[in-house]
C-alpha cells in the first residue's frame, strides 16, 4: 500500500502504511522515521513510530500543512529507495520464573521449557512505545506460543515482568496495572530518570532474549 | 523563593511540555490552557515556555520571601497580592513578605502565576512540567502541599521595567460557558458515517465529571463506529478527540496518552483548545464546529501575533 498522508488537527500529521499489526509494514514507518529525523525540517517537532502508521508532529506557527507534508513527501521517495537500515540490537537476560509461564504451556500442550526455547529463539522488532512510559510492544511471536492476555488485568504487575500478549512480546518498565501473560523478568532497567539517556529501547531495536535461568 | 501556605487541588509547576519523548511513551505534559500559560510568561518577560504554576479545581495561597513580578492569567480565578485584589492578565510588583493568593471566582478551570526569571524546579528528562501520572517533573513529580518551597530563576529585565504590564482586552481569549471549538475532521472520519458526523457538528456536549489533565470526557448524543470501536494503536496528541465503544467523545488533553486505539473523529485547533479546556465538568458544554487545516492554522498564528503585539504598559 502506498503511504497514505492525513491532517490531525493543525499541528500534526499521520502517516498510513497499513492497517494491523505486521513486521514488513513497521519496517517500513521506521525507516522514514529514521529519515526523517536524521535531517529534520525547521519547524518539525517529533514523530511517534507505532506499527503502521507514523505520527509526525510540527509547529503550525513555522510549517504549513503543504509544506511538511511536501517534505515527507520527497523523503519517503528516498526512503522507499534506501530501506537498508541497520537496527540496534539489544540482548535481554531473563529469569523464566513468571506466573503465567505454567498456563501458556499448558494453553499450548507443550512443557515449560519448549516456551522458554521458542521466546528465545528470535529476534523480536520493537514495533512501538507507549502504554506507560519504556513501555516496549515487540513481535512477532512464534504462533506456537502467542496466548491471550488474562480475561481479568492485575492491578499490578512488576517492574522488570516480561509479558505475552496474543503474537506480542514486551517488557514492564515500572509497576502498573497490566493483562499479559507474565512469563519471566529480567534485572535489566528499562527506565531510569537520571539517566542521560532515560530509556533502554528504542522504537525499531532489535531485540533478543536470553536465558538467565529458567524455574520449572 | 515562593512558600506555600495554603493549596487545595490541581496546582502543579507546568513548562511548555516535555517534546521530543512521545516515541518513548512519555506524554508531553505542559499546560492546559496553553494561551494564558504564555501569555503570563510574556507579560513578565520570561521566554513563553517558562515553567510557570497552573491552578485548577482548587485554590493557592503562598507567600513571596524576595522582591518579584509576578503575573496572573487564565479564567476562573481572582489574585489577590498582600491587601489588593488584581486583575487576571497585568504583571504586579511583589514585595518580599508579601502574600499572594488564587481565588475560585466564578466561570473558568485553570489560572497560571508566572514569576519573572521562572520557577526553578529541576528539569525531568528535558523538562519541568509535572507528570502526575509517571510521578516525576515539576516539584518531586507531584501536587504542590502545604510547606514546598519553589525557587526563582534570573529575570530578563529589571522588576521596575516588568511590573505594570498588561494584555489588552482585545488580546485575550473569548472563554464562555458555552464555547464553539472549531475541529479539523479525521484521521478515522471514514468510521463514522455522515449521519453521525452531523450529530456530532450538530449537538451540545457536557463535559463530564470524570475529566483531568489527561482527558475530557463528554455527554451528548452517543457516535455510532462503521466496523466497531477497535484501531491498531496510533500516536495521538493533545486535540484529539476520541471516540471509545460507548459513543461518548474524549477529547485528549495536556497529559493525553502518546498513543490510543479507538477511532478519532476529529481534533480540536490549537485557537480554540484553550477554550475547551476551561470548561467546567459536569457544568458546561461546547459545540463542535468543522474548520479546515489552513483556517486553523491562520486563526492560531493571528492569535499569537495578538498576544505578542497586545503586552502594553498598564
Amino acid at each position: 500500500m502506498k503511504p497514505l498522508l492525513t491532517p490531525f488537527g493543525d499541528s500534526a500529521l499521520l502517516i498510513k502504511f497499513g492497517d494491523e499489526i505486521d513486521l514488513s509494514i513497521n519496517r517500513r514507518v521506521h525507516a522514514l522515521d529514521a529519515l526523517l529525523r536524521a535531517s529534520p525540517q525547521n519547524g518539525f517537532i517529533e514523530s511517534v513510530p507505532a506499527y503502521a502508521t507514523l505520527l509526525v508532529i510540527y509547529d503550525p506557527l513555522i510549517l504549513t500543512y503543504a509544506q511538511i507534508s511536501d517534505w515527507i513527501i520527497t523523503e519517503m521517495d528516498r526512503v522507499e529507495k534506501n530501506v537498508a537500515r541497520k537496527p540496534r540490537r539489544i540482548q535481554v537476560p531473563v529469569r523464566y520464573d513468571g506466573e503465567d509461564l505454567d498456563f501458556v504451556a499448558a494453553y499450548h500442550h507443550i512443557n515449560a521449557r519448549e516456551v522458554v526455547r521458542i521466546h528465545t529463539s528470535r529476534d523480536y522488532t520493537a514495533y512501538m512505545m507507549g502504554f506507560t512510559p519504556g513501555f516496549v510492544y515487540m513481535g512477532k511471536l512464534d504462533g506456537a506460543i502467542a496466548t491471550p492476555r488474562l480475561e481479568t488485568p492485575r492491578t499490578r504487575v512488576d517492574a522488570g515482568s516480561v509479558g505475552i500478549a496474543g503474537a506480542q512480546t514486551g517488557i514492564y518498565p515500572i509497576a502498573s496495572p497490566g493483562g499479559w501473560r507474565i512469563i519471566g523478568r529480567t534485572s535489566m532497567r528499562l527506565f531510569d530518570l537520571t539517566a542521560d539517556s532515560p530509556f533502554l529501547f528504542s522504537p525499531g531495536d532489535l531485540v533478543r532474549f536470553v536465558i538467565e535461568a529458567v524455574d520449572v | 523563593m515562593f512558600e506555600v501556605l495554603d493549596v487545595s487541588g490541581l496546582a502543579t509547576i507546568q513548562d511548555e511540555g516535555r517534546t521530543g519523548w512521545r516515541r518513548f511513551g512519555v506524554p508531553t505534559s505542559g499546560p492546559m490552557d496553553a494561551f494564558a500559560f504564555r501569555a503570563a510568561n510574556l507579560l513578565v518577560g520570561n521566554p513563553s515556555g517558562a515553567a510557570a504554576l497552573e491552578i485548577g479545581a482548587g485554590e493557592i495561597e503562598l507567600r513571596a520571601t524576595q522582591d518579584c513580578v509576578i503575573a496572573a492569567a487564565g479564567a476562573g480565578y481572582s489574585l489577590s497580592i498582600f491587601t489588593w485584589t488584581f486583575p487576571l492578565w497585568d504583571s504586579c510588583f511583589v514585595r518580599a513578605g508579601w502574600t499572594v493568593s488564587f481565588r475560585k471566582n466564578g466561570f473558568g478551570m485553570w489560572a497560571y502565576l508566572s514569576v519573572a526569571g521562572g520557577f526553578d524546579v529541576p528539569e525531568v528528562i528535558g523538562s519541568r512540567s509535572t507528570y502526575l501520572r509517571g510521578n516525576f517533573g515539576g516539584l518531586d513529580g507531584r501536587l504542590l502541599q502545604v510547606g514546598d518551597v519553589l525557587q526563582i530563576g534570573k529575570p530578563s529585565h529589571s522588576l521596575m521595567e516588568l511590573s505594570a504590564r498588561t494584555l489588552i482586552e482585545d488580546a485575550r481569549p473569548n472563554y464562555s460557558e458555552s464555547p464553539t471549538v472549531d475541529v479539523i475532521l479525521g484521521p478515522q472520519k471514514n468510521r463514522f458515517d455522515e449521519k453521525n458526523i452531523q450529530t456530532f457538528l450538530s449537538s451540545s456536549y457536557k463535559v463530564s465529571h470524570s475529566s483531568d489533565r489527561m482527558g475530557y470526557r463528554f455527554d451528548g448524543p452517543r457516535l455510532k463506529h462503521i466496523g466497531g470501536a477497535d484501531l491498531t494503536s496510533e500516536g495521538m496528541t493533545m486535540g484529539a478527540v476520541q471516540v471509545p465503544a460507548d459513543g461518548q467523545p474524549i477529547v485528549m488533553m495536556a497529559d493525553c496518552a502518546t498513543a490510543g486505539g479507538y477511532p478519532k473523529i476529529a481534533s480540536v485547533v490549537s485557537a480554540d483548545l484553550p477554550l475547551l479546556a476551561q470548561c467546567t465538568p459536569g457544568k458546561d458544554s461546547v459545540h463542535f464546529r468543522e474548520t479546515t487545516v489552513k483556517a486553523a492554522q491562520e486563526k492560531f498564528r493571528a492569535l499569537m501575533e495578538k498576544m505578542k503585539n497586545g503586552i502594553v504598559e498598564s
